[in-house]
């Protein structure tokens, strides 16, 4: 006879369902990616689907893990799908390779597989392929740069050249290089005016990329697969800080929410910045965690070489995610009043 | 009717499967062939057997002796001969023996003579000793003595005595039952609780899934004109825990570290209430419970069943499916697999469910935690399971008491709601259960550190004592030889001071004499300390305040050197050198 222990009734969850709702809540973001800048990010996601699962099929047998039980988690997935969405529409297709794998094996199972990584894979990825291969990770699709499905592929697959065309700078980088050679002459509404580039309140189809990921946001909050406080502190702190700094001078700095739409401070809020594992889990802490992530975005985007600052943002999080937690305990039944 | 309720933090909602075992009313169980009768069934001492084999016992007689102020009476459930005095199987997840009274029945269900008491005439401390001549003990599950908890605080008033009928367990509906038919005498015994303890207000909770016992809770009260208020409570597992019914009625929260009673409020299980009824105005002891049979069963239904069935007689009343693989006595949430099915119905016995695959398929593997958070949101405690599973697993145990794990009730609502599915209540057990062993073995070690200094310490006083003599014998000696030095100075007539040398030699003398004797005490006392503290590192073990006694150590030497400085130029011989 059996003698497991209570409880004896286990409510109908399972990490793959938690990692499937992941996925589910971008799709609308995947959705208006594929539609507004082309379905070569469908490519992409597959291609790091399969880079992702492979380079996790290799480290759980090597580590000697049941492959069946763990790929089937999804989590590798969620990685690959986050890895996809922050890489350049264009990129090569090695480069999304090589940062998934490089997510999987070096970021996720050499610190003990899954659930023990001190940071973010996907961030990690992408931190260290913007630092190994800043030109790639910087050529973003210019706006009107018609391209046919095929041809996409052709790109990604270096069946084609990579031409000027190809290599334009995300919206929100454009308008940092534009104010920065404009040396205080040039007006960010001047420039925010350009109906090429920029749309009805951030970059033009970027805009309801974001909004796409703001709806799967809301839709994993209401499933209770997230909680609120990341998102809020984070969105709260890019928004107070923003709009001081465009307070101060609207010619100069853009305005909160061109900066909420913009780049990836909406999937970073609700799908990397949330993530248990490498962030905060107390609810002050969280708190802590994601007004820190927003605030540090904004600083690196707008003051830094780099043309976003989210993902060196919640790295540096992760750095501090442990001590905050420590420090955010909160008070047990009972003991409210004494602490 | 309307009270403002306090809301518990956390909590579950698993299905809660009580509708099967509430569609007839409580049956009595037959008299079984043969009554196993533990004698340790609440918390606190064994009580002594009273009877032998070959007794002829009569149903509610005496056959185990409180022992002790925590112990509650045990009594033969029916009539009939004792068979054997003898270690039995618990129902426990051990699957351990223990002493049992097992009595074959004579089928004639003899009661003792029985003597109702009218306990307003009688003192508190009476009452409390007959309630625990009876055996009433909490019969939600914990067992504990009831007349223990029945003082109240000297300091703080007793505000509110809450009677918990939550029953917030899934399947379980002994409670229920118990409300529905036997309210009025669950109404009276908690007007006995109330009066013991002075409350200013009594509370009967219930989880409003029981719409029939609140009904006839209210009835109950009103036919019993008590002012007692009946309140539904929200369902939501584990409302129906004291502390959580004491909170969401009184908005006091009762922490690990205190009773409830400082913070003026106390707590009673129904069934509790009406045994305590049963014993003061029928003299009936405890010989019986209200136990849930479901789970897996053709028939499931609520059996009055007594004390010391077999657990598998009791089952096949219910009929159980063939495919049933075993008994959870208590509900799906906390209770556990019995080890053994002819283990007996105790008086901790609530519920007893037939385990299938069907009704609760086996547990997925285990995967790591993701650190979602989830258990955290459910503690009804609000602690952090997910990081005390880790410094459970980490052998961290220090670790896990700074995050509170004494606090932990064991509900199961962090495993519950698991994606991982870790069996985090099992990881809690095992770290408490590792805290209390290595709390033991430190008490064990303390107390042999204890008798080793007491011990040096009687050497040193010998030692001491033996040394002070010494010096003693050597002042004398030398106030002798300065003595007659003196005579012999006097004799030879050359001293041209005829009297004074005498006395201020001897004096001298001595003086040198007592500085001699504590020189000789302080280098002893040095030597031994310093030998002390050259044995005492060996017989401290790392123990949690290995840090503290290392640095009572360090200074300890520090002083040993420091004295041992100050007493090492003294001579060996000091009484002669400092004589002249």
């Amino acid at each position: 006879m059996m003698l497991a222990p209570a409880p004896y009734l286990l409510k109908d969850v399972s990490v793959s369902q938690v990692m499937t709702q992941v996925c589910i809540a971008l799709v609308p973001g995947i959705a208006a990616y594929a539609w507004l800048v082309g379905p070569a990010i469908l490519v992409q996601l597959v291609i790091a689907s399969l880079a992702a699962l492979g380079a996790e099929s290799l480290m759980l047998w090597m580590r000697g893990k049941p492959l069946a039980l763990f790929l089937s988690d999804g989590s590798a997935i969620v990685t690959a799908w986050l890895i996809a969405l922050a890489f350049p529409p264009l990129a090569p297709w090695w480069l999304v390779a090589l940062g998934t794998a490089f997510a999987i094996v070096v970021a996720k199972h050499l610190y003990g597989g899954l659930g023990q990584n001190p940071f973010n894979p996907a961030m990690v990825a992408f931190a260290v392929c913007i630092v190994a291969f800043p030109a790639l990770m910087s050529q973003w699709p210019s706006v009107g740069l018609q391209l046919t499905t095929g041809d996409q592929i052709d790109v990604i697959f270096g069946l084609a050249p990579r031409v000027d065309a190809m290599s334009g700078a995300t919206p929100l980088d454009a308008l940092k290089t534009a104010l920065k050679l404009g040396d205080g002459d040039i007006d960010v509404a001047h420039l925010l005016s350009n109906q090429d580039l920029y749309g009805n309140f951030a970059g033009r189809g970027w805009e309801w990329i974001a909004a796409g990921y703001l709806l799967g946001g809301l839709w994993l909050w209401q499933r209770k697969t997230i909680t609120w406080h990341v998102p809020v502190a984070f969105i709260g702190a890019l928004t107070l800080i923003s709009g001081a700094l465009w307070l101060y001078n609207p010619g100069q700095f853009a305005n909160p929410l061109f900066h909420m739409f913009s780049g990836g401070a909406m999937i970073g809020a609700f799908f990397i910045a949330t993530d248990p594992v490498s962030g905060c889990t107390t609810p002050r802490g969280k708190l802590i965690f994601g007004a820190g992530a927003g605030l540090l975005a904004y600083v690196i985007r707008v003051f830094g070489g780099y043309p976003d600052g989210v993902a060196f943002a919640i790295l540096l999080m992760n750095l501090g995610a442990p001590l905050i937690d420590l420090l955010c305990q909160p008070p047990i039944f009972g003991m409210k009043d004494k602490s | 009717m309307l009270m403002n309720l306090f809301k518990f933090k956390g909590g579950v909602k698993p299905p809660t499967n009580k509708t099967q075992s509430v569609t007839l009313p409580i049956a009595t169980a037959p008299i079984p062939s043969r009554l196993v009768v533990p004698l340790h069934q609440s918390i606190g001492g064994t009580p002594r057997p009273v009877v032998q084999a070959g007794d002829k016992v009569l149903k509610g007689q005496l056959i185990g002796e409180a022992d002790g102020r925590i112990s509650a009476a045990v009594h033969a459930p029916t009539s009939g001969t004792v068979v054997e005095v003898a270690m039995h199987v618990q129902p426990h997840p051990s699957g351990l023996d223990a002493l049992c009274v097992v009595i074959a029945p004579d089928g004639q269900d003899e009661w003792i003579a029985r003597t109702a008491v009218d306990y307003q005439s009688l003192t508190p401390e009476e009452v409390r000793a007959r309630l625990q001549q009876a055996g009433v003990v909490g019969l939600g599950g914990a067992v504990f003595p009831s007349h223990g908890k029945l003082t109240a605080s000297k300091t703080v008033p007793m505000e509110e005595l809450v009677i918990n009928g939550g029953e917030c367990e899934p399947f379980m509906t002994c409670d229920d039952m118990l409300m529905r038919e036997r309210g009025e005498e669950i109404v009276r015994g908690a007007g006995i609780f109330r009066n013991l303890l002075q409350a200013k207000k009594v509370l009967i909770g219930i989880e409003d899934n029981k719409p029939e016992a609140i009904a006839a809770m209210r009835a109950a009260v009103k036919a019993a004109g008590e002012d007692f208020e009946v309140v539904a409570v929200p369902t939501r597992y584990p409302a129906g825990g004291a502390k959580q019914l004491i909170r969401v009625l009184t908005g006091k929260e009762v922490p690990a570290s205190k009773r409830s009673t400082d913070l003026g409020v106390q707590c009673f299980n129904v069934a509790t209430a009406y045994t305590a009824w049963r014993a003061l105005a029928h003299g009936e002891p405890v010989v019986s419970r209200i136990v849930t049979v479901t789970g897996n069963v053709h028939a499931p239904r609520n059996y009055d069943a007594l004390i010391g069935t077999p657990m598998d007689e009791l089952l096949d009343l219910a009929k159980p499916h063939p495919d049933t693989d075993g008994i959870i006595m208590g509900g799906p949430m906390m209770g556990f697999l019995v080890p053994n099915p002819q283990a007996p119905v105790i008086k901790a016995t609530n519920c007893l469910i037939a385990h299938d695959d069907r009704l609760f398929p086996p547990k997925p593997p285990e995967m790591p935690c993701i650190r979602c958070g989830a258990c955290a949101e459910v503690c009804p405690h609000e602690l952090q399971p997910f990081e005390m599973y880790w410094f459970a697993r980490a052998r961290n145990f220090g670790k896990t008491q700074e995050y509170h794990i004494f606090d932990c009730i064991e509900c199961g609502c962090c495993s519950y709601v698991c994606p991982s599915r870790i069996p985090l209540v099992q990881y809690f057990r095992f770290a408490k259960s590792e805290i209390w062993a290595r709390e033991r073995e430190k008490n064990a070690a303390d107390g042999a550190k204890a008798r080793f200094e007491f011990k040096q310490e009687r050497e040193e006083r010998e030692k001491a004592e033996k040394a002070e003599k010494l010096a003693r014998a050597a002042a004398v000696q030398a106030a002798r030889k300065a003595a007659e030095a003196a005579a012999a100075a006097a004799a030879v007539g050359e001293a041209p001071l005829p009297a004074a040398p005498g006395p201020e030699t001897a004096s001298a003398a001595v003086d040198a004499a007592k500085d001699a004797k504590k020189a000789t005490i302080e280098a002893a006392m040095a030597r031994a300390k310093a030998q002390r503290e050259a044995v005492q590192p060996k017989n401290v073990e790392a123990l949690s305040n290995a840090r503290q006694k290392e640095i009572d150590e360090i200074e300890a030497r520090r002083q040993a050197a420091r004295m041992a400085d100050a007493a090492g130029p003294a001579p060996t011989t000091p009484a002669g050198g400092k004589a002249e």
